[in-house]
């Protein structure tokens, strides 16, 4: 039988650091599903897992096993995820003259018949991922998580750190955000 | 065109599309060296180096100010004849000033 997390634990925190890599094993590919989220190349979303492991390590003795260690870790992706947002600030002033052919087209056939389009097309996932690139770093956090992840106000305001209130805020000045990015689009390629 | 819509479109497609859970081949193991090879925090360590690090810029600092008050001593000195020893006079006058006060003498 797989020894628990909570075996595994401590014994990584008697010294036996060897024990942690179960532990890595385990909650890599969460993790690594959560890093796709925020970085597009596949080197930024190793290192960025990397970082989370390390921090967990480090940060082990403060686990204190009242919730399941999983929780405890996916608090410290998002929080290391954010982070990586911030660090990494891309120019948001881009302009979108650079859109894919696939993506205009898909654009143009939105404006025409919105309803018919479907939702898995890959232009349209290329341009959200554009687009989240182009609002501020608390603003794609709390979007991918509250309406990419669907997790509730309350899960992201124990994923994130952040009261209720602030991320009701938050969530109100993201939606903002983005409908002001889609409005330049829009500008751009329709006027 | 409607944002709005647009943008909850956008968002659904985000949504369909979940991110595949793909771990690289051997990540596991690059992270458990690195974590080994990471040396522990040693804060006496960490202070000895620092201190002495710190040793030259204090003996530099030790240097300047003396040569600083070497200078101005001897610029008094010439300046006024005797000043060194108005410099040794003002330090007895300090030196002594709390006996001086305290002597019953001093209170007639």
């Amino acid at each position: 039988m797989d020894p628990t997390d909570g075996e595994l634990i401590e014994s990584v925190l008697r010294g036996d650091a060897s024990s942690f890599e179960p532990l890595i094993e385990r909650y890599s590919p969460r993790i690594f599903a959560m890093a796709h989220r925020y970085a597009r190349r596949e080197s930024e979303v190793e290192d960025i897992v990397q970082e989370v492991w390390l921090k967990a390590f480090q940060k082990l003795k403060s686990f204190r096993g009242e919730a399941p260690f999983e929780h405890w870790l996916m608090r410290l992706a998002v929080r290391t995820c954010y982070d990586f947002l911030r660090l990494h600030q891309r120019n948001r002033e881009a302009p979108f003259s650079e859109l894919s052919d696939s993506e205009t087209d898909w654009l143009e056939r939105f404006a025409t018949q919105p309803e018919a389009l479907p939702e898995d097309a890959e232009a349209a996932r290329q341009l959200v991922q554009r687009v989240l690139e182009q609002v501020s770093p608390a603003a794609r956090l709390v979007i991918t998580l509250l309406e990419i992840e669907e997790h509730s106000v309350k899960e992201i305001s124990a994923l994130t750190g952040w009261s209720v209130p602030l991320v009701k805020v938050r969530a109100f000045r993201a939606r903002a955000e983005m409908r002001k990015v889609l409005a330049r689009i829009a500008r751009e390629k329709y006027l | 065109m409607n944002l709005e819509q647009l943008r909850q479109k956008l968002i659904a497609s985000a949504r369909v599309s979940t991110p595949e859970p793909r771990v690289p081949y051997g990540f596991s193991t690059r992270v458990i060296s690195r974590i080994k090879g990471c040396r522990p925090l040693d804060a006496w360590g960490f202070w000895a180096h620092a201190l002495w690090r710190a040793t030259a810029p204090c003996v530099g600092v030790a240097l300047i100010l003396g040569a600083w008050s070497l200078v101005t001593t001897l610029k008094s000195s010439s300046g006024s004849g005797n000043g060194a020893f108005d410099v040794a006079q003002e330090f007895e006058n300090t030196l002594l000033a709390g006996t001086e006060f305290d002597s019953p003498d001093s209170l007639r």
